[in-house]
């Protein structure tokens, strides 16, 4: 600052400005884990897009003389034990996984932003009350809190949506909360405030934008998480029940022939292990085109 | 404008600000008392710790927990600001009264624009549309000197420069033409060009507006400068209250006459600079007495009992001009209790 601080006001020139958005699509561009990461994601989402015209067979029709094929010019990735195509069900299987992983996040952002906003924001009792309900939320493995919430529930895939949200709230509430503490009383919001903004102004629109370079890289590495518990559930045979073409649910039925069909597995779970990385990729990209001390 | 005799824009009596640690009740501002009038700038000089930007944080009720104003009185224009409640208040803040601050690298939200924040103020307060809303920010950015500013407006904050970024802050406090501008250390940030630049900006806005500036700051040079009434504080009180002639001309108080005295001179050639011996009390130990007396040269013993801010009576020459301090020195006590001074002793800081 020290150069510029010294010109009078007149003679000061100014480079043409670029805009956040830009700035931060070229970094990511520059940071080749975040490029894979979003590469992978793209694929993934045109093919939930384009799924119907992707599947070669309809993903849930059975042809029992047809099981066990292996991968073939007619089957791709083969058939299961009840000769289903595996290639048009794991096409069919990529929009409930990408649903699941998006959908429980938003919502468990959304309120773990809010609260997340109020503690570090007006801190005392309001603080300490949601921080520790957090913690004993936290206390829980991911999956076995969205075991308990399911087996309460009943298993179904809104069920999982909901038990992965609620497990999704405390870790947004606090990494906002501690974001919010560092800013909170820069002078900037002291500024705001003395120009006379409402606290509902101040949360939202002054303190959310500064903290949102950690929520945007915690929600694109929860995503990955929540995909893979989701998977899990499945697996367990809570999530979504068979015959939906859940990725997880696949694995679990596929399990039992593993030794002599490897491919009903193989193939649902590599296209887990994509998308997981995609989203694991993406974060870490995010987080270091987001960091300021990366900037140049 | 008027005439500066009217009554006061802002009259704060017997302020109490304290702050609630663990180690018990720290006493941030103890009983201050001031008035600011119209069309005039009362400077608050003091150094750091002594309560002039709790005094500031305190009129516009910007204390933050554990903090919080315990007693006294703060009136705008008559009204009685510390019986409002938290929205009224908040209505006040940026449109009757406003602020700006010391850090103009860090005062302005990094994520917006300068226009949408300046836009934000008017907004707020003046319930304008988008368009109106822009003109007027357009007008603002023009008359605190900023070059260009329909382009100007669309930079963010790191694209502007220190001096750059406090006009911004000034057009955002002056958007709605407050009576009150409270400037906490405007200028300390800045390098003197720019300072002096500011300075002149604010006086500029002032002659044109009317409006009441208070203008907090340890530099003496600024309140010199810019300032109509000074109060000097000194651990949470007022120490000496005067027009700025009569403090400069004849500072009264011992901290008063030491903080002039400390100022480097290029006329006299010294060896070692004047300092005043000491450090300022600990708020949480501060003596019963009077707060000055461990590091005055002129203590005694009626020093343990706490002197109050009163006009001086004795020991000033002859002078009586308006002003107020709180020392013995200018009591007729002082004298009584066996301690008689001659005048040139007490007036070697002037």
């Amino acid at each position: 600052m020290g150069s510029t601080v010294n010109q009078s006001p007149e003679r000061e020139e100014f480079a043409k400005p670029e805009s956040r958005f830009k700035s931060l699509l070229k970094r990511m561009i520059r940071n080749k884990s975040s490029l894979i990461g979003a590469c992978i994601l793209i694929f993934f989402l045109l093919i939930a897009a384009f799924a119907p015209f992707l599947m070669t067979h309809d993903p849930n029709s059975t042809d029992v003389l047809n099981d066990f094929q292996g991968p073939s010019s007619e089957n791709w990735f083969g058939t299961d034990h009840n000769g289903r195509d595996i290639f048009s069900r794991i096409i069919y299987g990529t929009h409930l996984t990408l649903y699941v992983g998006t959908v429980s996040v938003a919502v468990g952002a959304v309120f773990g932003i809010v609260l997340g906003l109020l503690a570090g924001y007006y801190g005392r009792i309001l603080d300490s009350i949601i921080m520790r309900v957090a913690d004993v939320l936290l206390a829980f493995p991911g999956i076995l809190l969205a075991l308990a919430i399911v087996s309460a529930l009943g298993p179904s895939l809104n069920n999982v949506i909901i038990a992965l949200a609620i497990y999704n709230i405390p870790v947004f509430a606090r990494i906002t909360r501690g974001s919010v503490l560092e800013v909170k009383d820069v002078e900037y919001i002291q500024a705001v405030r003395a120009l006379g903004a409402k606290d509902a102004k101040i949360l939202f629109q002054h303190l959310l934008p500064n903290v949102s370079s950690p929520i945007i890289v915690q929600a694109s590495l929860q995503v990955a998480t929540s995909i893979l518990s989701a998977a899990g559930l499945s697996f367990l045979g809570l999530g979504v029940q068979p015959p939906t073409p859940e990725w997880g649910a696949m694995l679990n039925s596929g399990r039992s022939y593993m030794w002599d069909n490897p491919h009903l597995t193989l193939f649902p779970g590599i296209a887990l292990v994509l998308v997981v990385l995609g989203f694991n990729m993406l974060g870490d990209g995010l987080r270091d085109a987001l960091d300021p001390r990366s900037k140049k | 404008m008027t005439t500066k005799d009217h009554t006061p824009v802002l009259k704060v009596e017997n302020l109490q600000t304290s702050f609630f640690t663990y180690d018990g009740e720290v006493k941030a501002v103890d009983g201050v008392d001031f008035e600011v009038r119209e069309n005039e700038t009362l400077g608050i000089v003091g150094e750091s710790g002594s309560g002039k930007s709790i005094t500031s944080l305190s009129v516009m009720q910007l204390i933050q927990s554990p903090g919080e104003i315990i007693g006294g009185k703060i009136e705008l224009n008559g009204d009685d600001l510390l019986q409002k409640s938290k929205a009224q208040f908040a209505k006040y803040r940026g449109n009757r009264l406003s602020m700006i601050f010391q850090e103009p690298m860090t005062s302005l939200n990094p994520v917006f624009t300068v226009g949408h924040q300046v836009a934000e103020t008017v907004k707020i307060h003046k319930k304008m549309g988008k368009r109106e809303a822009h003109q007027e920010v357009i007008r603002m950015l023009k008359l605190v000197g900023i070059p260009a500013p329909e382009s100007r407006a669309k930079s963010y904050p790191h694209e502007l420069s220190g001096g750059m970024r406090q006009r911004v802050m000034i057009a955002m406090a002056l958007a709605c033409e407050p009576e009150l501008l409270i400037a906490d250390e405007p200028t300390t940030a800045l390098d003197v060009t720019i300072q002096a630049q500011i300075l002149e900006l604010i006086k500029r806005l002032q002659e044109s507006t009317g409006m009441a500036v208070m203008i907090i700051t340890h530099d003496l040079g600024v309140i010199a400068e810019t300032a109509d009434q000074v109060a000097v504080m000194y651990a949470g009180e007022v120490v000496e209250q005067a027009d700025v002639k009569t403090l400069f001309n004849r500072p009264l108080h011992p901290y008063t006459q030491g903080l002039m005295n400390s100022i480097p001179r290029h006329d006299v050639d010294v060896d070692e600079l004047e300092v005043i011996r000491g450090t300022v009390p600990s708020p949480a130990e501060m003596p019963s007495g009077c707060r000055f007396a461990q590091r005055c040269p002129y203590a005694s013993e009626i020093c343990n009992t706490h002197p109050s801010l009163a006009a001086p009576s004795n020991n000033i020459d002859g002078h009586t001009d308006a002003g107020a301090v709180r020392c013995w020195i200018y009591t007729d006590e002082w004298d009584a209790e066996g301690n008689p001074m001659k005048n040139e002793e007490v007036q070697q800081g002037s």
